[in-house]
């Protein structure tokens, strides 16, 4: 049997009972001067809880889960080889690919044989749970701590390719570094990933 | 002649001003105590903002429902705007300029009877929130209109009282009699101060302000009277409500907080001039302090249940009025026989 519970909750509970309300009470204006006076105080009160979002952002966690980012590697070839297993991962159905074949000449774009001719998102029904990221064999795309920025109409929102591959200025690489602890990049050293390094 | 017209303008373009600031430091204020920032994107600190709203009002599409009466839709927001507006003629806004030797009184009209006039407005100011919310055949405006229309009936009736025993102790209705008794003697609030209590209380209901503010209860009456309201015409039914309270703090300061008296500001020997310049700054002051009354008990309190409101209009604000009329007299007996 459970025992019950003596002690209060919080510090503020209090106990609740019918009785009548006392002269003091009944004239309400004390309860009104101290609610005033609490108002007051937050009145001067300097900590405000806004954030003005464009200009300031809120701390983000290093492993935000926000818009999608589609590696290149180290030669700038894209990584993906529309396998669709991030498409079956998926379970909002947000991903749809088109998977074409690495044409001679072309080996300096893609990295494997296989490619994505079309790659596309759905931000509206992506859910952002990171499951294409795990399901992904060769280290393609990964969720950032971008956010996908908002917009009027619903077709805009369909992420093609163009903002989803990564620039090849190596200095506008998107860095997912954060996205892999420790742990994770130790355990992708194994002999058996070699092929996606 | 022509310096009371130049007056008058200004004194409408001040009091449009006042209440066009008023709503941004409604916003502001309300933000402030509830932790927030408040409005900052129109101008330094926001303080386009009330231009902002006024274009938007202006914009939006003027709409009538098809079943409304259409005069008395447009006549609402129309009394409720002007009546709001023609109360300040009466108030004395500062003393006697002495412009290069005629005097100039900052007064438009100083009739005998300035408090009752001032009431005579207020109580056509209910025709604009009736008519309004009849015209707009809608039930949730008819009702707020119903409760606006007797709310501020019995809540007219606890004004009158706590203003019957100020007239006692004056023994004028003149608003600049009543500043002038403040300036030789102190100011009424030492006398009457319960008499100010209840006159701040029926003021905030006749302002219909929180916690007043049934007749837009938003919970249950959707906007209240203006439900069926759009574009101007809703910023004027809007925009009368701070005109309102600038008056009513303008009414209240002069009433009883001496008006545009400054203690022992006669006794510097400053220029007649500057006294009176100092007085109307004073009077602003004292103004801007209860308009910030206005919105700090609105963002502080809940709103009072109807029959609480009820309550607390017929049981409990009469008969303290009553009482302090009869506490007056007697006092005012004993001190000065009949």
């Amino acid at each position: 049997m459970a025992t019950p519970i003596t002690q209060p909750l919080t510090k503020r509970s209090q106990v609740v009972s019918e009785k009548r309300m006392t002269l003091m009470e009944r004239i309400y204006l004390p309860a009104i001067i101290k609610g005033m006076g609490i108002t007051l105080k937050h009145f001067f009160r300097l900590r405000k809880a806004t954030v003005k979002y464009p200009e300031q952002l809120r701390p983000m966690s290093p492993v935000y889960r926000g818009m999608h980012v589609l590696k290149r590697d180290e030669q700038g070839r894209e990584r993906c080889t529309a396998c669709g297993l991030c498409a079956v991962a998926c379970p909002a159905e947000a991903i749809t690919m088109v998977a074409a074949e690495r044409r001679k000449g072309e080996e300096k774009l893609y990295r494997e044989e296989k490619y994505a001719a079309v790659y596309e998102i759905n931000m509206l029904r992506c859910i952002f749970c990171g499951d294409c990221e795990d399901a992904c064999p060769k280290e393609a795309i990964f969720l950032t701590d971008r956010l996908v920025p908002t917009d009027y109409t619903r077709g805009t929102f369909v992420y093609g390719k163009q903002w989803l591959v990564e620039p090849l200025d190596p200095a506008l690489r998107v860095d997912v570094s954060k996205r892999q602890p420790k742990a994770v990049a130790e355990f992708k050293k194994d002999r058996n990933f070699a092929h996606n390094r | 002649m022509i310096p009371t017209v130049i007056f008058l303008v200004a004194l409408l373009l001040v009091t449009l001003g006042v209440a066009a600031y008023a709503t941004y430091a409604e916003r502001k204020v309300a933000a402030f105590m509830q932790d927030r920032i408040g409005p900052d994107r129109a101008g330094p600190f926001g303080l386009l903002q009330p231009i902002a709203d006024g274009v938007k009002m202006i914009m939006k599409e003027d709409f009538m429902p098809a079943s409304a009466n259409r005069w008395l839709f447009f006549l609402g927001p129309a009394i409720a705007m002007t009546t709001a507006l023609l109360t300040g003629v009466v108030i004395p806004w500062g003393g006697t300029l002495d412009l290069g030797g005629t005097a100039f009184r900052l007064q438009v009209a100083d009739p005998d009877i300035g408090i009752l006039y001032v009431f005579a407005m207020v109580s056509i100011g209910v025709y604009g929130i009736m008519l309004g919310g009849w015209a707009s055949n809608n039930k949730y405006a008819l009702y707020g209109a119903i409760r606006a229309a007797s709310q501020m009936v019995s809540y007219e009736l606890a004004m009158g009282m706590s203003i019957v025993a100020l007239v006692i102790l004056t023994g004028s209705l003149s608003l600049n009699d009543i500043v002038e008794q403040q300036r030789a003697g102190l100011w009424n609030i030492v006398y009457q101060p319960l008499g100010f209590l209840l006159f701040v209380i029926c003021a905030f209901a006749e302002c219909n302000r929180a916690p007043f503010d049934l007749p837009e209860c938003e919970t249950e009456l959707v906007g209240g009277y203006h439900t069926e309201y759009s574009s101007m015409k809703l910023g004027f039914y809007l925009f009368a409500e701070y005109v309102n309270m600038f008056i009513s703090s303008a009414v209240i300061s002069t009433l009883y907080f001496g008006g545009y008296d400054v203690p022992f500001l006669d006794g510097l020997g400053l220029p007649q001039n500057v006294t009176v310049v100092l007085g109307t700054v004073a009077l602003f002051l004292k103004i801007t302090f209860f308009i910030f009354l206005f919105m700090w008990v609105r963002w502080t309190l809940p709103r009072f249940r109807y029959d609480q409101l009820m309550d607390l209009g017929w049981k409990s604000l009469i008969p303290l009025a009553i009482l302090n009329v009869l506490l007056t007299g007697v006092g005012y007996y004993l001190k000065n026989g009949i």
